[in-house]
């Protein structure tokens, strides 16, 4: 479904220039759900950006669906296949549109018909029901507007979706009812998911395989059972799983 | 020995629709101690640190039948008696060191006005104090950081120059409000370090609000969950695990954990009775008078 090779992401020029991603390649099968972790700095985000045509400045082959990606253009057909859920659900939402502005406008973008039931459907799908309809950001709960952002981002019928922190703005219990309608609209639509988060835990939960990522560069592809029996191949791996772990009074 | 003695606290806001109490009826003594404050947003854990420390604006309310900081009122003073006590003797440190301090100072400006505010003395002894307070935060070059603008300084190192400078007037109170939310797990760990040697080594009190389980349970020595502005139940920290509130329960078990992978997290169904509920657990403030 995705496959990145020898990607590399920089920013700004010479003398200037960061260097934010050097030589990440991974793949990920259709219906895979596959995870970034790293800390912060580390150059998570900026693969899913660059995946999303957010940034232009790389170089490499980002190839989805089969189709190698141009750096500078993409066409309709790409959003079509991928879209983004943002971290923030209070900031990526417009406050003076309503959900039913928001909705519509992504349909009659992606050139749907049938908007009138599609938004019906929607709603639902992510579990909130046609009463949201013509409400606006500050009348939902954090976790609300994510279903709002995630339900904007099925209305492509998207076949890969980018899950940028999904859940760390959100209390722990909100955080399990999206992980699970996540989930669940993976298993119903046959998503393909790419999730970067800086929590393993929700990582280990959500994702079949990941890479760790360091200054820039992937330290290690594994899958789950080596994040969850604790037997990775790098050291750096091996802190971060220690980490993570919580604090122990020194 | 109790630093603090909360009694009956409530913080009420008018709103159109009447009167809305963001904390009803919070109490709980303070000692030498790490005491952890968990509840989800809206639960009101940050207003009961900021009523403390007399940060709620008007219209808010604050009432209490005690609010004590070593036996002397502190409820509702006048400003200008609150500035006394204020940095003083209770500091907080915030969530995010981006928005509490100012992009344009420098940051050894800002901890010797800060330090100077408080304790007095000239530039060159507040600037010793605080190239000490950089060094005891491990900061490795205070010199340098000292020269710098916020801007020019990591997300950790921004909070452990915010705990610099909330320490250096030598607080017998420090509120701590999500201090590491915003940092990597790494950093995490420093900067709980610091806070955990102040509390063994000066006998300072710390009250940390956070909505990692976790942590807490790890870090601290007794906590108290917040529900809808009450405290519905206190219990020592390391039988965290073994919380009797279906709330507490609620919130632990809807964490995903690496060690125990399950097909669906278990989510939370919020019961109508946890508003009003007594809370569980009464007896451990009797059995630790003012901490552990």
């Amino acid at each position: 479904m995705l496959t990145v090779d020898h990607l590399n992401v920089w920013f700004g020029h010479h003398p200037d220039r960061v260097d934010a991603v050097q030589d990440a390649s991974f793949s990920v099968a259709q219906g895979e759900s596959f995870g970034l972790v790293g800390e912060s700095g580390s150059g998570k985000s900026t693969i899913l950006r660059a995946i999303a045509g957010l940034i232009d400045t790389w170089s490499g082959t980002i190839t989805v669906a089969g189709q190698p990606l141009a750096a500078r253009k993409r066409d309709r057909a790409f959003y079509k296949t991928v879209q983004m859920v943002f971290q923030d659900p209070y900031a990526s939402l417009h406050p003076r549109h309503s959900v039913d502005a928001v909705l519509s406008e992504t349909l009659r973008l992606q050139g749907m018909d049938d908007i009138d039931r599609r938004i019906g459907r929607l709603l639902d799908d992510v579990g909130l029901g046609r009463g949201f309809r013509f409400r606006y950001p500050h009348q939902l709960s954090g976790g609300q507007r994510q279903r709002v952002a995630i339900a904007r981002a099925l209305a492509a019928e998207p076949r890969l979706l980018l899950l940028d922190e999904p859940t760390s703005a959100l209390d722990v219990s909100v955080q399990a009812e999206i992980l699970n309608l996540l989930a669940d609209l993976r298993a119903e639509h046959g998503l393909t998911y790419v999730m970067v988060s800086h929590d393993l835990a929700v990582v280990g939960h959500m994702c079949d395989r990941l890479a760790v990522m360091q200054g820039g560069r992937i330290v290690e592809v594994m899958d789950v059972q080596a994040l969850r029996g604790g037997t990775p191949q790098q050291d750096y791996t091996r802190q971060l799983i220690a980490a993570s772990q919580g604090y122990e009074r020194a | 020995m109790t630093l603090l003695s909360v009694q009956n606290l409530r913080v009420t806001f008018p709103t159109r629709q009447g009167a809305f109490e963001a904390v009803r009826g919070v109490s709980f003594d303070l000692g030498r101690e790490r005491l952890g404050v968990v509840g989800e947003s809206g639960s009101g854990k940050s207003m009961t640190g900021r009523a403390i420390l007399g940060l709620v604006r008007p219209p808010g309310r604050v009432t209490a039948d005690r609010m004590e900081l070593e036996g002397q009122s502190i409820l509702n003073l006048p400003e200008r008696r609150m500035r006394k006590i204020r940095g003083r003797r209770i500091s907080m440190v915030m969530q995010d060191p981006k928005f509490s301090l100012n992009p344009v100072m420098t940051i050894g400006d800002q901890i010797v006005e800060a330090y100077r505010l408080h304790a007095g003395g000239n530039r060159t002894a507040a600037r010793q104090k605080a190239l000490d307070m950089l060094a005891a935060v491990q900061i490795r070059d205070p010199e340098r950081v000292m020269g710098a603008y916020p801007h020019e300084v990591s997300g950790g190192m921004g909070q452990r120059i915010m705990i610099a400078m909330m320490l250096a007037p030598d607080p017998e109170i420090l509120i701590a409000d999500e201090p590491t939310s915003a940092l990597d797990v790494s950093v995490r760990t420093e900067v709980l370090n610091i806070m955990d040697r102040l509390v063994r080594d000066r006998g300072m009190g710390l009250i940390f609000i956070s909505h990692d389980l976790n942590l807490v349970a790890q870090f601290c020595d007794r906590v108290l969950i917040m529900y809808a502005g009450r405290i519905v139940e206190t219990l020592a920290a390391r039988d965290l695990h073994q919380a009797r509130h279906p709330y507490t329960q609620g919130l632990l078990n809807s964490l995903p954990r690496l060690d125990a992978p399950v097909d669906r997290l278990p989510v939370l169904e919020r019961q109508d009775a946890w508003r009003d509920g007594g809370m569980i657990s009464q007896s451990l403030e009797t059995e630790f008078p003012g901490g552990l």
